[in-house]
């Protein structure tokens, strides 16, 4: 093969802000957030697509980060668990799994709450069957799931009080 | 990971002239799901990836008089939220909808589910598809085969095609178009899978430097019952143990018309024939759906701990047959 492999430039929005970078192409968006960004929230489980701890949105769609290559966000809009909050206000969901014992360990936290965001984004009122099938690629070994339901109900009895 | 280069370009003549006819130099990034974790377990190692995201033509669904086409890059939930898929091609909807983690349905394709390498953990370990030992000797038969194949598995292949979606739309008669450096060309999806018969061999007819297009099921197909019936040990993120697709034309009550097809039971999605055969003339009832079950797993011939998929093969095939006369799962 003649190419040798280059350094590029990469452009994306991350949590509203722009960035740059230069690096391999075929780098991991997993890690270029957490060792390039410091965006450590995000965490690798299993780095396979099994888990989806290392969930984000990529314009407004759910993947798991593991299995993303940087090159492939050019141009793109990042939200990471760091970017859910509105400043110092936590988010429904945020405050639901807080409220509801959610999270115990913590280490599936920031992309259950990626997934439950997107999920009620989708569905706004979700049943018991489409929280479960819009968590399902996401594990936990702690809780048992039953916490983080019910905390994604709380969070749409919240939001629908609200509006 | 090794490092290696990547190139995007927009046109399928621009990304074929870029594959290499060599296999494991090149290889066809779409959606990565499955690409990303060979590459980083090292049973791939490309020296340049060529990525497919940015060419159009392969994107997006569309019908005509001839058929409903469904571009390589459609991702698994664009095909699971496409209202004609879901009414009249139930059997392909649940199958997608199988693959139970929306991270994963909205990065995976249709192209690459179909392409995706099998899931036998001695390959995934660097065993090699046939999975011998130096000698020759397969580690599968006398090692952990539970997730193995019961039909069609006379060696020397022994994993399970891993795709969900191909025996949905093999049951379809989908046909599957691919594009290389003499143009594009078509062939049933049926024909697409080949079992391996030497080290040299994969479990695709594709060659190296051919990207598959899109795939085309046939518009008379359009109000047949079909349906898929998934066996799975958990309801998220794992792999069925047997699944079944079915497709009926009826005459009044009694099949004109049958196709069952397996799926995760040997090195290619399975063809039940003689099942086949057998639904001509009958009514579909717990009995006869029954009876076509045990026929589809007639020649099956279990390896030493995967005994137990010969009943849910054929516990799938009759709850499929029973969906699709009841409007489809
Ligand atoms: C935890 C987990 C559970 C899963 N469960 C299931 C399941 O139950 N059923 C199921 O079917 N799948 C399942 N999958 C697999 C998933 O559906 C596939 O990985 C995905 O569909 C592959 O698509 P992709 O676009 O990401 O492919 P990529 O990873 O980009 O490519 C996969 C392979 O296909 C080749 N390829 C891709 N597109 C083309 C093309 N157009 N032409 C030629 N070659 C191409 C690539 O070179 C590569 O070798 C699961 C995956 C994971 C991680
Ligand atoms: S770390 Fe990405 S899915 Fe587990
Ligand atoms: S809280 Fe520990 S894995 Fe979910």
């Amino acid at each position: 093969m003649p190419d040798a492999v280059a350094k590029t430039t990469v452009t994306c929005t991350v949590n509203g802000k722009q960035r740059t970078l230069r690096v391999y192409p075929m780098a991991r968006l997993l890690d270029v957030l957490r060792e390039e960004w410091q965006l450590t929230g995000t965490k690798e489980g299993c780095g396979e697509g099994e888990c989806g701890a290392c969930s984000v949105l990529i314009d407004g769609e759910l993947v798991n980060s593991c299995l993303v290559p940087v090159l492939q966000v050019e141009g793109a809009e990042i939200t990471t668990i760091e970017g859910v909050a509105d400043g110092d206000r936590l988010h429904a969901v945020q405050e639901a799994f807080i409220s509801s014992g959610g999270a115990q360990c913590g280490i599936c936290t920031p992309g259950m709450i990626l997934a439950a965001v997107n999920l009620l984004e989708r569905v706004p009122d979700p049943g018991e069957a489409e929280i479960r099938t819009g968590l399902a690629g996401n594990l936990c070994r702690c809780t048992g799931y039953t916490k983080i339901f019910a905390a994604v109900v709380r969070a749409c009895q919240r939001t629908q009080a609200k509006a | 990971m090794e490092r290696f280069a990547y190139a995007n370009p927009s046109t399928l003549k621009e990304a074929v002239g870029l594959l290499s006819s060599r296999w494991g130099e090149t290889a066809i990034l779409a959606g990565g799901t499955d690409l990303l974790s060979l590459m980083k377990n090292y049973v791939a190692a490309p020296k340049r990836l060529v990525s497919i995201k940015n060419i159009a033509e392969l994107r997006g669904i569309n019908s005509d008089t001839d058929g409903i086409r469904i571009g390589a890059l459609t991702t698994l939930q664009e095909l699971l939220d496409d209202e004609s898929i879901r009414r009249d091609f139930p059997a392909l909807a649940h199958a997608a909808e199988g693959v139970a983690s929306m991270q994963l349905r909205n990065m995976g394709t249709v192209g690459g589910d179909l392409c995706q390498r099998p899931r036998c953990w001695y390959f995934r370990s660097g065993f090699g598809l046939l999975a011998q030992d130096e000698q020759g000797r397969s580690l599968v038969t006398e090692g952990d085969n539970r997730y193995h194949a019961i039909l069609g598995n006379r060696g020397p292949a022994y994993f399970v095609h891993p795709s969900s979606l191909a025996p949905a739309l093999i049951a379809l008669d989908a046909r599957v178009s691919i594009f290389g450096p003499k143009g594009e060309n078509s062939m049933l999806l049926k024909d697409f899978f080949q079992t391996p018969q030497s080290a040299n061999e994969r479990e695709t007819v594709l060659q190296t430097d051919e990207i598959v297009t899109r795939i085309t099921i046939p518009s008379f197909l359009r109000g047949w019952p079909n349906a898929t019936y998934e066996i799975r040990p958990k309801e998220a993120l794992d792999w069925p143990l047997a699944t079944a697709s079915v497709l009926l034309q009826l005459e009044g009550d009694a099949v004109a018309h049958a196709h069952v097809v397996l799926g995760h039971v040997a090195p290619i999605p399975w063809n039940a024939e003689s099942a086949s055969q057998w639904l001509v003339g009958q009514r579909i009832n717990e009995q006869t759906a029954a009876k076509a079950g045990m026929e589809a797993v007639r020649d099956a011939r279990p390896l030493s701990g995967n005994g137990y998929k010969v009943k849910l093969a054929s516990v799938a095939v009759k709850r499929a047959l029973l969906a699709a006369v009841q409007g489809g799962a």
